[in-house]
């Protein structure tokens, strides 16, 4: 017998769990007045921050808050600052030196200060880790409260890959001391786009 | 309404003088209290190390003392949690003596806070008073909120004690943390349950407490053992010593 | 058969007071970090509920799940393997690693993997793991388990860290300082990322919907090590599974609450398939997690979510430290299961407990953990796992209390005896509770005495 099998009789054997039904989260959930000040709270809570401005704004505020970076990938078309094509490129590792990501996000969660990425056209998934910084690029308007709204906008039908990312990485395993930046970028802002 | 008064063993035998004031505030509120003599214990040390089993013959003498009263009532959150939840496996689902025990027993702040709504107290104890939240009364019985819920924060105990004149309960860093009494668990684990006594009194020492109360008295002996070695400056009182103006 | 004995261990530990205080203030620490986000929270306690229903309605039908994700899973070509125990796991696992020529491979933190003792097997192999989460990397250089499932360097002080650094990655033993030791260890994973074949996580979260896992971490260790090498194995045991996609609404929202007080951690990934030109493998374990479900009083226990979140509220662990369970998980979650599956060596574990029942009031899945651990209490007696002493001296008890007569009499003869004997002769090696306290002072009469003289 495969181990499969062992293990799904094994289940079956004798299982005195009582089943109960699976909750509904309709209308379910905290919200909030004001999604975007409530997601700039959050997402400064956990290292990160959030902008507001309109798409022209956009290259020169990266150039404000990065002004010494070389290497820029980008894939959202309000950004013109690219100059390397992460989707040119055959293998992941030639995206190590990428200092910059801006790149597109689906939507924006207020109460944890995520955004929700999930973007088929782009190649690497490695992307979002590898770059030294990144920029998740939303539009105002594409804010939910809450987890229970955000997952009734997502679907994998179509696509391998999916990531919630609230602020940069960060780690805290040395003494609770809280250091930003561990394996992933070392800052993340979030551009709303009105 | 008769009440029975249900004293736990050790209560009876070191700390007479609780007992008596348990039994004078529960009459100051005018009840007819009785204390059968024939009451031994209600068998937590046994179910504490494992031997529930053992004491199927002390939850039946129990019941069997204690039926025919319209409450029991007991200084203490452990004793009173015993009977409500751990005789469960020797009766019968439909036992009507035992539902009807477990139904009318309470700790005696809970008691008087639930049952007799008492409002006034006449006793003055101008003093700083730490508040021991003990486990099985706070938790199992809710005489206060934990503070690891999210749940509104209310306290039985804050509430009778605010009723006396002139006291002052002190704010601690850690409200409901356990003392490290836990029944056998101060022998078992002798090192731990110390380390945590020890805290629980730097906690009070620390908010300036001058006694520490609390309804259980076994948290209080575990705490009063701890001071009385290391000459610590505070004193220990059961909640119905201040309550009964018993001091 | 084993000499573990928890209170030994905690004896240990609380010997060094200083550094045993800090050890329980940092995790107060994390505790209160988490009562302020879950009070921010005001559906916190309906969404404990929702969680607990979730994994309960799970463990009812999990053959159900686990086959419905097995099939979505392949629809994505993603491959699954069924693994019955840790002795399988390992094999299957090293067995995907060999098949594509794998010599180095990055793991993020992964309980399963640490269960299975899976690190040192693939090394037996000749492969090189590196464990890219930052604590469970400062403990893997210093050949020690983690001492906390999400905290797994918690035990150290930074001085210890940079010691440890210093020696293997080479940094100033002088320099303590937690910004630039985690950049020194950022450099020196970045390097193993790059240079991996593969890389190997544990699992959040499985979902039967959709045939996907789900992968927190705040530092995007998980995430790099996942998608920067072309293969990727995700290792889960069998109670990883919920069913729905929208039910990772609760968890997500509980998950890193309960676990640290944040709002969600850095990076949540839903690995739906492999990379462009990649594998991605899923082994799914039993080791003896299947008895759970046959057990009334224990089948809570598979539905953790591994938050940690009884650790850090719990007064023996924050005093006596993870490796004094000497189990893959410590504290109250890692007693139950622990005494479930091997009751002769973790007799002690159940008794390394006050039975406050905090743990159970903060667990974000409602496993009834005080309960637990006061039913195995039970069970150790049934199976005769007790010592026999203990079991005498409680059954001459019982013996005593059933006689109101005799039971009086004893307390009255150790009332009037007691003040009367020196001081050596009651504080002496027998008397546990004298050591570091006082004993009561004996009354001369009992409350029962004095009742009767007062009814004259």
């Amino acid at each position: 017998m495969s181990s499969k099998d062992l293990i799904i009789n094994s289940i079956r054997k004798e299982n005195v769990v009582k089943n109960c039904s699976l909750p509904d989260y309709e209308n379910f959930g905290i919200t909030f007045e004001d999604k975007i000040e409530k997601f700039k709270q959050m997402v400064k809570s956990v290292g990160g921050e959030a902008i507001c401005l309109k798409e022209e704004q956009l290259d020169e505020k990266i150039k404000e808050l990065y002004p010494d970076l070389n290497l820029i990938a980008t894939n959202v078309t309000e950004c013109s600052l690219g100059n390397i094509d992460a989707n040119e490129q055959e293998d992941a590792h030639k995206l190590k030196d990428i200092e910059l990501a801006v790149v597109k996000g689906e939507f924006a969660v207020a109460e944890n200060g995520a955004v929700w990425i999930q973007n088929s056209e782009n190649r690497h998934r490695s992307l979002y880790f590898i770059a030294h910084n990144i920029i998740l690029v939303v539009k105002k308007d594409d804010i939910v409260n809450n987890m229970h709204e955000a997952y009734e906008k997502i679907a994998f039908e179509n696509s391998t890959y999916g990531v919630f990312v609230s602020g940069p990485s960060k780690t805290a395993d040395i003494e609770q001391s809280l250091v930003i930046g561990a394996h992933g970028p070392k800052s993340g802002y979030v551009f709303f786009i009105e | 309404m008769r009440v029975g008064l249900f004293i736990p063993c050790f209560m009876n035998e070191l700390y007479p003088k609780s007992c008596m004031a348990t039994l004078k505030l529960l009459q100051s509120v005018g009840l007819n209290v009785d204390y059968p003599t024939n009451q031994t214990c209600c068998g937590q040390p046994m179910a504490n190390s494992g031997c529930s089993k053992d004491m199927k013959e002390l939850a039946y003498q129990f019941v069997e003392i204690f039926k025919s009263y319209d409450y029991i009532v007991a200084p203490s959150g452990s004793c009173v949690t015993m009977v409500k939840e751990h005789y469960e496996p020797f009766f019968e689902d439909d036992d009507p003596d035992y539902n009807k025990v477990k139904t009318s027993i309470y700790e005696v702040c809970e008691f008087l806070h639930d049952i007799v709504k008492v409002e006034k107290i006449d006793v003055s104890f101008p003093h700083k008073v730490g508040l021991h939240n003990s486990c099985h009364g706070h938790r199992a019985l809710g005489l206060g909120t934990p503070t690891e819920l999210n749940i509104s924060q209310k306290n039985k105990l804050k509430n009778l004690l605010n009723l006396v004149d002139g006291i002052e309960i002190v704010d601690l860093k850690r409200d409901d943390e356990c003392c490290g009494f836990g029944g056998t668990f101060c022998v078992t684990e002798e090192d731990i349950s110390v380390a945590m006594g020890k805290d629980r009194i730097n906690d009070h020492l620390n908010a300036h407490a001058e006694v520490i109360t609390g309804a259980d008295m076994s948290c209080l002996m575990h705490m009063q053992g701890l001071i009385n070695r290391d000459k610590r400056p505070v004193k220990v009182m059961h909640i119905t010593e201040i309550l009964a103006g018993e001091f | 058969m084993s000499n573990f004995d928890h209170p030994q261990k905690a004896k240990d530990f609380v010997a060094n007071d200083e550094r045993m205080h800090w050890h329980d203030k940092a995790l107060w620490f994390v505790r209160e970090k988490r009562d302020i986000s879950s009070k921010s929270i005001p559906e916190w306690e309906t969404l404990r509920e929702y969680a607990n229903q979730i994994k309960t309605h799970t463990m009812a039908n999990l053959d159900k799940y686990l086959l419905e994700f097995e099939e979505n899973a392949n629809k994505r070509g993603i491959t699954v393997h069924f693994a019955k125990d840790a002795k399988e796991h390992n094999e299957i696992v090293h067995k995907i690693l060999e098949q594509n020529n794998v010599k180095k491979v990055v793991k993020s933190k992964s309980m399963l993997t640490e269960e299975c003792h899976l690190n040192p097997y693939l090394e037996s192999k000749g492969m090189e793991v590196v464990d890219t989460d930052l604590g469970e990397r400062i403990v893997q250089f210093r050949n020690e388990p983690p001492s906390h499932i999400v905290l797994p360097a918690i035990h150290l002080k930074k001085e210890d860290v940079a010691q440890t650094f210093h020696e293997k990655i080479n940094t100033d033993k002088d320099n303590s300082d937690p910004t630039y030791l985690t950049r020194a260890a950022r450099d020196h994973l970045r390097e193993k990322f790059l240079g991996a074949d593969a890389g190997i996580t544990g699992v959040n979260f499985a979902i039967a919907q959709t045939g996907g896992v789900v992968v927190c971490t705040n530092e995007g260790n998980a995430d790099m090590g996942a998608s920067v090498p072309k293969l990727h194995i995700a290792c889960m045991g069998i109670e990883k599974i919920i069913p729905r996609l929208k039910d990772l609404s609760v968890f997500t929202r509980l998950l890193a609450r309960s676990a640290t007080g944040q709002p969600i951690t850095s990076y949540t990934s839903h690995f739906h398939g492999p990379v462009e030109g990649g594998q991605m493998h899923i082994v799914i374990v039993d080791n003896k997690r299947t008895p759970f479900l046959q057990s009334n009083s224990y089948q809570k226990a598979l539905n953790c979510i591994r938050c940690g979140a009884c650790m850090n509220t719990c007064p023996i662990y924050r005093r006596s430290g993870g490796h004094s369970y000497e189990y893959v998980i410590p504290g109250p979650i890692g007693s139950t299961l622990a005494t479930f599956r091997d009751p002769k060596k973790y007799k002690t574990l159940s008794f390394a407990c006050s039975l406050c029942g905090s743990c159970s009031n903060v667990c974000p899945v409602k496993i009834d953990l005080d309960s637990q651990l006061y039913t195995h209490r039970q069970d150790l007696r049934e199976k005769n796992i007790i010592s026999n002493k203990k079991r005498l001296a409680m059954q001459f008890s019982v013996w005593l209390m059933k006689n109101p007569t005799l039971f009086n009499l004893a307390g009255k003869v150790a009332r009037k005896i007691v003040p009367l004997l020196p001081k050596a002769l009651i504080y002496n090696k027998l008397n546990v509770w004298g050591k570091q306290r006082d004993i009561p002072t004996m009354p001369s009469k009992s409350f029962k005495e004095l009742y009767k003289e007062e009814q004259k």
